[in-house]
């Protein structure tokens, strides 16, 4: 066959090009530059090396924040994960009432961040809030605002009230491709419902489960608009995780060196687990007995 | 092992079923034999599944009763009917090896586990798996996935029945046989009282003893391959059966004479004066190319020899007639008539077979 060679066609990919280019290409390097440079003002920059990296790799703010960080991952997959299979398995199969479930779980999906974070926020007030104010009544220390725990309790219960369902939905759309034929052959067997689960529901919907893992890992790593408008990181630090510090550096101290490389590594750490998130879903797919 | 009996048994998967239409398992009063081998041979859409699912269990019939020995099991759940049962598409436990695959249903019984070791192991050399035991049951090929849904199907030897639903649909052709044929050397071995459902007329009249052909909800008939083929009951049978079916002509019938569209064909015996949509059939088999001046005229359309003997394809005003020549024997240009062999013509009476005089059937 003859390839027929027409090098106009490059031209056709420049739309997407330029698309990129402002959207990704330019800002991050943006940062890049920044990431190397020092400035005392004026926009008079100065060649500073790789300074800022080592600086970053040696502060134990931002460490700290990335131990917040994973801590706060960690416990939303370890809540949301589990909770959402649970509510998929007991969802209604079809019918009115399963349709009314996936309207009422989605609307938490769609609700913006801030509004999340401002429902959050109000709801927990000890003064005027119905969570806080009845927590309160019935005696029991909850202060989003003083109390180290009772902040964190409070970002991750709206991280699970804001995201189970997500994790839920994947999870009942899993649940649902399973054909039947599976459900009778184990009624046959005799295998108990744990059985059922263990050996039949869970590796079917492993797959969906994999990216409901990565999507709520990504999602939470990044976290920033919901905790920021409910505690503001605090008290204290208790609740700044790597965006919070990230802006706070960026934008409070206008730190933009440190802020930039700082970025970087949160960039790459962000890219590291996905890589490996996608490696392992891919290679779930294809794996072999033995 | 058991004998079961089917008591006005009745489904419709509408929740207020009005008339005989709704029903997709219309009214039925069987017993199945302990230890016979049956076939459920119909199209698809005609009850099958259903019946087998309700015998199994998964479904629960809108009228009548299903007894197990004399039991009443309408109402039992699946597991205390102690049934095997293989489906259509395999289901395997994906993350289990072969030997767990196959073990499952013994140890969700508690059996011992000397026992589970020696029954898998028997029943892995019966379905040629016996080097992949260790193997996870994931990434297998469809055939072999069903073979262990086969073997896991078998392994349990106090079943009451063993019901398959088309099981063999995903295996390649030559395995079919192998399997088919261990099956039934298992049913000789075992006893067992077996179900199979297949809408492939080979594959149940080499399997069962007794062929139960469905049509519309319904069993048509329930007979040997033998008088399925010789005494179709119904015309589906006819039609359903046999390769090429039954043909199956309009006829006005007084006696032991059919008038075929102006044609009189003598019938050999005596069929009475039936009533209604009265039609005659006779199989290919019956059915004779003739140059002679007797019989009906027809117009060949075309022949199809297929080895062991060649298809003739006719036509008799307007009606396609199949004639099967033995090999060896010439056709030529003026055998323009056909006849019949009077034995194997039947009578039927709006697509019920009509039993002539003298005949207890």
């Amino acid at each position: 066959m003859n390839k027929t060679v027409n090098q106009k066609a490059w031209f056709l990919i420049l739309p997407v090009l330029v698309l990129v280019a402002f959207s990704a290409v330019i800002p991050l390097m943006t940062v890049v530059n920044y990431s190397v440079q020092d400035t005392f003002g004026n926009n008079q920059f100065f060649w500073a090396g790789l300074e800022w990296f080592e600086e970053m790799l040696d502060s134990e703010r931002m460490w700290d924040a990335l131990g917040r960080q994973l801590a706060f991952s960690a416990i939303i997959l370890a809540i949301e994960i589990p909770l959402g299979i649970f509510v998929a398995l007991n969802m209604p199969k079809s019918g009115f009432w399963a349709s009314l479930c996936l309207v009422l779980m989605s609307l938490p999906l769609l609700i913006p961040w801030n509004v999340v974070g401002t429902i959050w926020q109000i709801f927990g007030r000890v003064d005027i809030g119905l969570l806080g104010h009845t927590l309160a009544a019935m005696g029991i220390d909850y202060n989003y605002t003083q109390n180290i725990y009772a902040a964190w309790i409070t970002v991750i219960v709206m991280d699970v009230w804001h995201w189970t369902s997500l994790v839920a939905l994947l999870a009942y759309a899993g649940l649902q491709s399973i054909p039947d034929a599976y459900y009778q052959a184990a009624k046959i067997d005799q295998a108990s419902r744990w059985k059922v689960f263990r050996f039949i529901e869970l590796p079917k919907i492993m797959g969906v489960l994999m990216i409901a893992i990565l999507l709520r890992f990504m999602d939470s790593f990044m976290i920033y608009t919901e905790p920021f408008v409910v505690t503001g990181g605090g008290p204290g630090n208790a609740t700044t995780f790597l965006s919070i510090d990230l802006v706070k550096m960026a934008l409070g101290q206008f730190d933009l060196g440190p802020a930039a490389a700082f970025s970087i590594m949160y960039y790459l750490v962000i890219l590291l687990i996905s890589y490996v998130f996608y490696t392992v879903m891919t290679n779930l797919d294809k794996r072999e007995g033995y | 092992m058991a004998k079961i009996t089917l008591d006005n048994l009745a489904h419709s998967y509408l929740p207020n079923p009005k008339g005989e239409d709704d029903f997709a398992l219309k009214e039925l009063n069987h017993d199945w034999v302990d230890g016979e081998a049956y076939a459920l041979l119909g199209a698809s859409g005609c009850g099958k599944s259903t019946l087998l699912n309700i015998i199994s269990g998964l479904l629960h019939p809108s009228q009548g009763r299903i007894l197990f020995d004399d039991k009443d099991v309408t109402h039992a759940p699946t597991t205390e009917r102690n049934i095997a049962q293989v489906f259509q598409f395999p289901v395997v436990y994906d993350t289990m090896t072969v030997r767990d695959n196959l073990a499952f249903p013994l140890r969700n019984r508690g059996a011992d586990a000397a026992y589970v070791a020696q029954r898998v192991q028997q029943i892995a050399a019966m379905i040629g798996m016996e080097d992949m035991l260790n193997r996870k049951a994931r990434g297998l090929a469809a055939d072999a996935k069903q073979k262990i849904s086969l073997g896991r199907g078998m392994v349990r030897e106090d079943v009451n029945a063993l019901l398959f639903d088309e099981p063999l649909t995903v295996i390649d052709p030559h395995m079919k046989w192998e399997l088919r044929t261990q099956l039934k050397s298992l049913h000789h071995e075992f006893g067992h009282t077996m179900i199979y459902v297949t809408h492939d007329q080979t594959e149940a009249l080499t399997f069962a003893d007794k062929v139960a052909v469905m049509f519309d909800g319904r069993v048509v008939q329930m007979g040997t391959p033998q008088e399925l083929f010789e005494r179709p009951e119904h015309t589906f049978v006819g039609y359903f059966i046999g390769s090429p079916g039954m043909n199956v002509l309009n006829a006005e019938v007084t006696g032991d004479r059919a008038m075929i569209a102006g044609t009189q064909v003598a019938l050999g015996r005596d069929f009475g004066a039936p009533t209604g949509k009265v039609e005659l059939g006779v199989r290919p088999e019956f059915t004779r190319l003739t140059s002679e001046d007797t019989g009906l005229p027809v117009t060949i359309k075309r022949i199809e020899d297929v080895g062991r003997h060649k298809i003739v394809r006719a036509d008799f005003e307007g009606t396609p007639l199949n004639v099967i020549v033995e090999e060896g024997r010439e056709i030529s240009p003026d055998m323009t008539r056909i006849t019949f062999d009077p034995a194997g013509v039947n009578i039927y009476a709006d697509s019920w077979r009509v039993a002539p005089k003298g005949d207890a059937a």
